[in-house]
């Protein structure tokens, strides 16, 4: 497992995600006082994970086992947040109910 | 943000002037099974993390903001410390693509 490049493998993307883990940490950055912090695992539409493991902090009450909406990008996460300038490239912006996908079928 | 585990410091006299003072990490990148996997990175230290401990770091444009209003080139910042971490059961796809 190799990190992520910037915009390769995970980043600039809205993303689903299953949330895996939680992190406890009580030294950080003065922006990030307060945050919860959730390891999100990236998943396909259909639950398939791949990719990287990403600490995201959460911005909607999400828990363990839940599927999220994630971004890994750092203008939408500091946004979201509403803490501008906060060191954060990774938030969870909702927590999925349902998928709902339909089946494109193509006539010959 | 990544989990990363601190495995050394970096020495260097000759450097960016914008990096005097601060310390370079060499940072591992932790699974959630907590093994350490895939190449280690450099990441500039703002939180005064040491050897052994494991810490979460930022990338790219967002690692320079601990540092605003000075610009400090870097690409990876350590952010926190890890007090602690819990994981539950990692997918079976997900542990079959780390033990590769």
């Amino acid at each position: 497992m190799s990190p992520p490049r910037h915009r390769g493998e995970n980043g600039g993307e809205m993303r689903l995600g299953r949330v895996i883990g939680n992190v406890v940490s009580t030294q950080k950055n003065d922006k990030l006082q307060g945050a919860k912090l959730l390891l999100v695992q990236p998943v396909s539409s259909n639950a398939e994970p791949f990719g990287t493991v990403v600490l995201a902090i959460d911005a909607t009450q999400a828990g363990l086992g839940d599927t999220v909406l994630l971004v890994i990008e750092g203008r939408a996460a500091s946004t979201a947040l509403r803490r501008p300038g906060a060191p954060v490239d990774a938030a969870i912006l909702g927590i999925v109910d349902q998928i709902e996908q339909c089946v494109v079928t193509v006539e010959p | 943000m990544y989990l990363a585990r601190v495995t050394g410091t970096v020495v260097a006299t000759q450097k960016d002037p914008n990096f005097h003072g601060l310390t370079l990490l060499v940072l591992e990148p932790l699974t959630p099974d907590r093994r350490t996997a895939g190449r280690a990175i450099v990441a500039v230290d703002t939180v005064g993390a040491g050897e052994g401990e494991d810490v979460f770091f930022v990338r790219g444009r967002e690692a320079t903001l601990p540092f605003y209003p000075a610009h400090v080139p870097t690409d990876a910042s350590v952010v926190g410390i890890v007090d602690q971490w819990n994981t539950e059961d990692v997918p079976p796809a997900a542990s079959r693509r780390k033990r590769r």
